[in-house]
This record gives structure tokens, sequence and C-alpha cells, in this order.
């Protein structure tokens, strides 16, 4: 009697997604980002069931943030009052594969910026660099409505990635989107079953499943990890086991949730170790431990932590 | 749960009707129909009625394809007509030749034949294999294991893999005289025959047949099909026109934890299937 085989290999994939838009599609970048396929989990089977390497989006503010930690903000100063030039220097000095705008200036409790302003950076950052954009909202529903319309439109047929839309807040950018020809992120609070209802309610709209990557919240390490992971996991599971529905690339927010813990950036705590360490190992560990869950993009903020992600996802993704 | 769609049937009048005509419309409906409600394949029966068995499954197989690239079940008790539809089957997506016993009185090695013509048809082509023997449909749980077990064994020695095999451990009427212990017996029986082999083999059955001849047909299939899905069915030839029967697999798999939980789990389930 043979030996029965035993290599495990599943019927689904991760869909494939590619971000930007060239002179070619119609749009001004110099360079696309191509992500997912993978056919197994992360370490499991060949390498072309890995799919896609993950990427690096590298954070840019829309306005100074005032609340970054020394160890951070101290790579940005020179910056962090012309987004374009941020921008910039994320892409050509640190090596970020996309740029991720994010909106927290025109949060009311913020500097409550107006949509010109939003359209603004919008521009600069299109005309700074030639990557692919993800623009990422302020997280006040309201405020989002009004200005991320303006937003998309400004970056019609770019192809950026644009988000985030949520089960009680979803039909007007889903719209937007599907009319400027953008990608788009659905966005759950770390519970897998709204995720898949806000994939199918933004489907429901005729959005294609194939543009849409998943944003499952995420918790950095030491505080709440573990669900981030977990779902994660499940969710490339899933798609794996052909769940069509949750079959996107995911995206995880590590340089906010690492940078916001105190671990990472208390300066006097002696027995922690030197907090120009800690803070960009925080980081790197978050990004790491996400990877091995199954996540496409990573949103980042440290260049050295970029560095050791990079190191490490080329080194697992030959 | 792949479902097999079971409405392009001889035995209903349509169909046979439709044969008798050659007319192809009311079969392409049916095929239209059926994938749209998320058949996985489409079952080709030609019924009793026709003359010509081999041609006519040909005709079948050739007109569905003519609209629908569904994969196609091609169900006969006679390997000639299998033989006949796999001849002009698009194999590419996959097919399923429905079906074979382990073995025969008057032909020991059906199930090699059948495997054989799988094997040529292409790597997506799968059987479906009853759990019956030269002796008939077996009454107990272990006379019904036992025959799996030949079965797989035979799919392994063949080096077929047992992805590609369907058990069927046949439905018997539920009000057949004495014949009500065999519903429970089949579940135990698909409990057990689903480790003989890892992978598992797929396990199906053809549902309505639990229920001919009773006063609930559909309570009746709706519930045994629950039953079945938490033994470890994964497959079933059915009435996919039946919206309720799908959303009763769409729940079942969701309480089985298959399928993520969302609000919309049962429209989830047919835009899933249907994609």
């Amino acid at each position: 009697m043979p030996v029965p085989e035993v290599k495990e290999s599943f019927a689904g994939q991760v869909s494939r997604v590619t971000l930007g838009s060239t002179k070619d599609s119609g749009g001004t970048r110099t360079s696309t980002v191509t992500v997912g396929g993978a056919r197994n989990v992360v370490y499991g089977g060949s390498i072309e069931q890995a799919g896609e390497k993950p990427v690096i989006a590298m954070d840019v503010l829309d306005s100074r943030p005032d609340d970054w930690p020394e160890t951070l903000a101290e790579h940005y100063q020179d910056v962090m009052d012309s987004p374009g030039d941020w921008a910039k220097k994320c892409v050509e000095e640190f090596g970020a594969d996309l740029v991720c705008v994010k909106f927290d200036g025109i949060h009311p409790d913020k500097a409550d910026k107006d949509a010109a302003h939003a359209v603004k950076v919008t521009e600069e950052v299109l005309k700074a660099v030639g990557v692919p954009l993800i623009l990422w909202d302020s997280g006040n529903d309201e405020k989002d409505n009004q200005v991320m319309p303006k937003v998309s439109e400004a970056a019609k047929g770019e192809n950026v990635l644009i988000g985030t839309v949520k089960e009680d807040n979803y039909k007007a950018l889903t719209a937007l989107a599907l009319a400027d020809g953008h990608h788009l992120i659905t966005h759950a609070p770390l519970d897998i079953n709204i995720a898949k209802q806000v994939n199918i309610l933004v489907s429901d709209m005729g959005f294609p499943l194939e543009k849409i990557v998943t944003f499952q919240a995420t918790g950095a390490l030491g505080y709440g990890i573990e669900y981030a992971y977990s779902i994660q996991e499940r969710q490339r599971l899933a798609a794996l086991g052909g769940d069509k529905m949750m079959a996107m690339p995911a995206i995880c927010d590590v340089g906010y949730e690492s940078w916001r813990v105190k671990e990472a950036k208390l300066e006097d705590a002696p027995g922690w170790g030197a907090v120009e360490d800690r803070g960009p190992m925080w980081e790197a560990t978050t990004a790491i431990c996400l990877l091995q869950a199954g996540v496409d993009i990573i949103r980042m903020r440290h260049p050295r932590a970029v560095a050791t992600v990079k190191n490490f996802i080329n080194q697992i993704w030959q | 749960m792949i479902l097999i769609g079971e409405r392009i049937n001889g035995m209903f009048t349509d169909v046979k009707d439709a044969i008798a005509s050659k007319n192809k419309q009311p079969i392409q409906e049916l095929a239209k129909k059926q994938t749209e409600a998320g058949a996985t394949y489409l079952d080709v029966n030609v019924g009793t009625a026709a003359a010509d068995q081999e041609g006519t499954m040909q005709w079948l197989v050739e007109t569905i394809q003519e609209t629908c690239s569904t994969p196609l079940s091609l169900d006969s008790q006679k390997p000639s007509v299998i033989t006949a539809g796999l001849k002009v089957v698009n194999a590419e997506a996959g097919v399923i030749l429905n079906s074979t016993p382990l073995n025969k009185k008057n032909d020991g090695e059906i199930l090699d034949k059948h495997i054989e013509m799988a094997e040529q048809a292409g790597p997506k082509a799968c059987i479906i294999a009853l759990t019956m023997d030269k002796n008939g449909v077996p009454q107990d749980i272990n006379a019904r294991v036992a025959i799996a077990a030949e079965i797989v064994q035979k799919a392994m020695d063949k080096s077929f893999d047992t992805r590609r095999l369907f058990i069927d451990p046949i439905v018997l009427p539920v009000k057949v005289p004495n014949a009500q212990v065999q519903v429970g017996n089949i579940l135990t029986a698909m409990e057990q025959i689903k480790y003989l082999a890892d992978p598992a083999p797929h396990m199906t059955i053809g549902l309505s047949n639990v229920s001919q001849g009773t006063s609930k047909r559909s309570l009746i299939n709706r519930i045994f099909l629950a039953m079945a899905i938490s033994s470890g069915l994964d497959s079933a030839i059915v009435d996919v026109l039946d919206e309720d029967l799908v959303n009763v697999v769409a729940t079942a798999e969701m309480l089985m934890n298959k399928q993520i939980y969302s609000d919309s789990f049962l429209k989830a389930y047919t835009t899933a299937n249907k994609a």
C-alpha cells in the first residue's frame, strides 16, 4: 500500500491587488505595488505558494504631530510641515514601498482642518513621490464624510488605496472609490464577523471584492497583539479555504499602535534598556509578528524599524 | 459544500419532454438557473424513456455546454452511457462519473474501470462510488464501512487521489418498511468512512431519496441534510433551486464553523458560491 500524500494544500488563495496607476493606465505613478496571491500560510508550502512579498507603507501625516516621542520625531523634524518632503524622505531615504497619508489634522479634536487643506496635501504628496499612495481618514465619521470624497476626487485615476469604510459608515466612500477608480480599505474593530459583514455590504454596492484590502484593527506587542494575530490568521485560513468574502489582502497599522505604548517611549526606565533602541524594536517586533500571521501591507514609522522589517521580509520571501 | 444540481434528469417530465422533442431551451434554462442558485456541478441523467441512452447523454452534455460552463456530473448506472458523455464533455473544470458500486455480479472490475475512465478524462475528473457490492446494498453500518474501505483501498492502490473520490453511502427512503433504521446507520457510517484516508474522500448522498413517498418531503430533506452535514457530509445531489434547502446548507456550515459568521451569512454563502 503506497504512503498517502500528506502535504497540506488549499483550494483558495488570497486575491492579488495592484495599487497605483502609471502613465500607461491614466495615472502619474512611476511604479505600482502588487500584494496578495498567497496559496498557503506563511512558512507553509513551496516558494510558489507564498504569493507576493509583503510591503511597507510609511506614514506621512497631513499636519505636524505634537505627540510623537523624540526618538521618532527626530527623523522627521525637517519635513513635518511639508507632507510632500516628508513623503519624499520616506521613499528616497528610508525605502518605503508606499506612502500612507494619514489625515489626523482634519479631526475636529485635533487641528480640525478643512477639505481644501486635505486636497492640497494629497496633491503635494502625489507630486513629490512616484510610489502608490494610501489615503487614510481621521476616524471621525462626520468629518471624514465631508473631507474624504474631495480627497478621493483629487487622486482620481491614481488607483490609490483609500479608507476606511466601516459597518455603519461605508456608503459614501465606497461609491466614490468606485467612481474614482480606487481600491478600498474595509475596517472592523478586531471582530472577524463584522469584518466579513463589511465586505458583504461593500460588495452589495457593486464594489469588486478584488479591489478590497481589509483592516482588522491592530494591537501592538503587549497591547492585544494576540487578538490581531489570531484574526489575521483566521482571515488567511478562511481565504485558503475558499471563502471569497475573506480572501482579500490585509493591512495593519503597526506604526501608530507601537508608538503609543509606554514601553516604546518612556525615557526614564533604566531597567528597560535605551529608549532609542526600545521604540524601534517594539515597532519591528510587532510588525514581524503580524507578518507571520499573514499580513500584506504594514504601516510603519521609524526608519530603523522599517529597515529591520524589510530585511526580515527579504529573507523570508525570497 | 459541493452541491450537485439534480434537475437535469429524464425522470422529470419537463426534461423528458425536452429530450423527446430535442428542445434545447428548457435544458439550458435549468442549467442556468441551477448555476445561479449555487450548483457546483450539474447532474445529467437521461432517465429511462430515451431509447438511445448514449446518444441522449451526448445531446444533453452538448446542449448544456453551449450556454453554461458549470462542470457536469454524468449520471448513469451504465458505464457505456458515462463513456459516451465523457467523449463530448469539457472535463477541464472538472467532471464527476456518477456512479459505480464496488463490484457487480456480472462485472467484478467496474470500479477499476471507472477509476481508469476518470484518469483518462483529466486531472480534475472525480468518481462517485456507492457503498454497495455484488450482494446489493448492505443493511448495517459495518458492511457499509467495509465496502467503503475496499473502495478507498482500490483508489490508493491505483494512486487515485482520494480527494477525487466521492463515497455515497446510499440513502434509502425512510418510508420503506423496516428501512427507518438505515437513516441513522448512514450517519454513523459516514463518521467512520471519513477516517479511512487522509485527505478524506468526499461524502455525498442523493438527498431526495430519503423522503420518497413521504408526506413532508422538503422538511425531511432539509432536516436530514443538516444532520448529515454534522456527520461529515460535504457534498450532495440536491434540488439547488430550493432556496430554503441552500439556506440550510449555509446555516449548517456556519454552525459547524466551516464558514465565518456574518450578519448576512446566507447572502455571503450564495454570493460566494455564484462567484
